[in-house]
């Protein structure tokens, strides 16, 4: 039996559609109690209710939603070009989903264990931008055109500052692999030995950066209601928007997962006599999505200039210049040695 | 389960290639281009190069192919009057890939190889080290200079594309965000009592 799962190439193929399963299943059933938890949350913060009609306390909100999505009418506008109107949601979402591929969950609990998974993500990320790009172009209208060239302006920009960020905790670490890079965070004081410390400052960067590139609320300018009725949107209806706003929150959870990864340390206990678990990763993606949840709900939208300001003056020199700092820190092992880590565990 | 990988991207490749030539719509060439793009990585992942595909990825597909599309989205073409156009120069243009194609015969018709050759190509570097480690150990190491001078020459560009773009037009409104965020609330805002059925 284990000799057909491992050597046979029908047997390789099986096994890995079970782990695409294993992962994507519990994945999609936690969206939606997480787009239900953030509609909460959102709701708390302007002290309304919030979803409480469906199910116990509204818990079956989602579901429902999922229903009415699909069995409405797929509304196609005139003059649209069809199969690009349709491939963009589904790029939209495959392109969220399969970044899923390279990301641990506990010790070896990982689908593709590669040299460059930080990369791959990275990469994957960076062609999110053709589901928004194709919608808008193939709807044949203004609104979702232009709110999609805004959208794409604005991933390309924040993408800068997310890979030099990277490159810092790369640096850090002195290795590409999540596996790697959770494992450098490992040592005797649990919380402190974190990548938060060291890179505190681009931890927040990275967040901010993470907010744009996923275009959530304050930087949700593709979809302003208010000036771009819904942006690239505008135009879907029933399961192809459906697919959309999965994508957009796939997107989310992916980067609530990068950042545990990155400067929370990944499954690793925050303090030491507690042992590590999957667990503690789920706790970190949930507590970054809720501050992802929190600025959406406490956040005025940004205007356009700003964003723009923000992203190429502020940021991009900033974090060139943490990149600079954090690569002369570990060549010279300054403050201790703390931004070296692949002498301690990577 | 590799060879059958390689005939997907191979097949990829060439379909997209032929496509991005062939489209009508100049948007569905960019888009074809970006297949051909993603199965050229799939390439180098078979033969072991992870690092360039993703490189490949990310610099291609993530940032140029992004750009030419921006660029023909807003592009307002008319593509009948532009394939009339075409069929004039259709003779010159066989011309010229008929000449390429014979240039390629020849050059490949002609080409011997010695075994000894054959032999003397093997990896520069470690084969356990990764590859991201082994380029940019011999990048860093033995041609430091060289990698160095490039980044240069593309800075160079880059200041030169925004010299020639950049523009000060006087008769635009700026705006100036120091300026907004040091407003003061109490100087910005007035209060005025209404009087009902009156106004301001």
């Amino acid at each position: 039996m284990a000799d057909f799962f491992y050597n046979t190439g029908l047997g390789i193929a099986l096994l890995t559609l079970g782990q695409v399963l294993l992962i994507l299943l519990p994945l999609l059933v936690a969206l939606a109690f997480l787009m239900y938890a953030d509609r909460k949350i959102w709701a708390a913060v302007q002290m309304r209710r919030g979803p409480n009609v469906v199910g116990v306390f509204g818990l079956l909100q989602s579901f429902a939603d999922l229903l009415k999505y699909v069995v409405k009418e797929v509304v196609v506008p005139a003059g649209a070009d069809k199969p690009v109107f349709f491939l963009a949601p589904m790029v939209s979402l495959v392109m969220a989903l399969i970044a899923w591929a390279v990301i641990p969950f506990n010790e070896g609990w990982i689908l593709s264990d590669i040299n460059v998974a930080i990369l791959y993500v990275f990469a994957v990320s960076s062609l999110e931008v053709y589901g928004v790009i194709m919608g808008g172009w193939a709807s044949n209208s203004k609104y979702p055109f232009l709110g999609s060239l805004r959208s794409a302006a604005q991933m390309i920009s924040y993408e800068v500052s997310i890979g030099l960020i990277i490159i810092g905790v790369i640096l850090s670490t002195g290795s590409m692999n999540f596996s790697s890079i959770v494992n450098a965070q490992d040592g005797d004081w649990g919380i402190f030995n974190w990548y938060f410390l060291p890179h505190f400052p681009m931890l927040f960067l990275f967040f901010i950066s993470a907010l744009a590139e996923t275009n959530r609320p304050p930087f949700d300018l593709p979809e302003a209601e208010s000036e771009l009725v819904a942006g690239y949107q505008v135009e879907y209806s029933s399961t192809p928007f459906l697919l959309f706003m999965i994508g957009e929150l796939v997107a989310v959870v992916l980067m609530c997962a990068l950042v545990s990864l990155l400067f929370f340390g990944g499954w690793l206990s925050p303090v030491p006599f507690l042992p590590d678990g999957f667990f503690w990763m789920f706790i970190k993606m949930l507590f970054v999505f809720f501050m992802f949840s929190m600025v959406k709900a406490i956040t005025p939208r940004y205007r356009y200039d700003q964003l723009m300001r923000l992203g190429w003056k502020v940021f991009l020199p900033f974090s060139l210049f943490w990149v600079v700092f954090v690569a002369f820190a570990a060549k010279f092992e300054w403050f201790w040695g703390v931004y070296a880590r692949w002498t301690v565990g990577g | 389960m590799s060879v059958f990988s390689f005939y997907l991207f191979a097949t990829c490749v060439i379909a997209g290639g032929l496509f991005t030539v062939i489209s009508r719509n100049p948007v569905h060439s960019v888009l074809w281009l970006i297949l051909s793009f993603l199965s050229a990585a799939g390439l180098f992942v078979l033969l072991g190069a992870e690092f360039v595909a993703m490189l490949l990825i990310i610099v291609y597909v993530g940032a140029v192919a992004v750009l030419f599309l921006f660029v023909v989205m807003m592009l307002d073409v008319d593509f009948a009057e532009l394939k009339a156009e075409m069929a004039r120069y259709m003779p010159l243009a066989l011309l010229i890939g008929l000449v390429i194609l014979m240039q390629f015969v020849m050059a490949f018709g002609a080409w011997e190889s010695n075994v000894a050759a054959e032999g003397l190509r093997t990896q520069v570097t470690d084969p356990t080290v990764h590859n991201t480690a082994a380029l940019g150990l011999i990048l860093y190491d033995d041609y430091f200079l060289l990698f160095q001078l490039a980044g240069l020459i593309l800075l160079v560009a880059m200041i030169g594309a925004i010299v020639l773009t950049l523009r000060h037009r006087v008769d635009v409104k700026r705006q100036d965000v120091v300026a907004q965020m040091m407003r003061d609330p109490a100087k910005a805002m007035e209060l005025k009592d209404v009087k009902p059925g009156q106004g301001l």
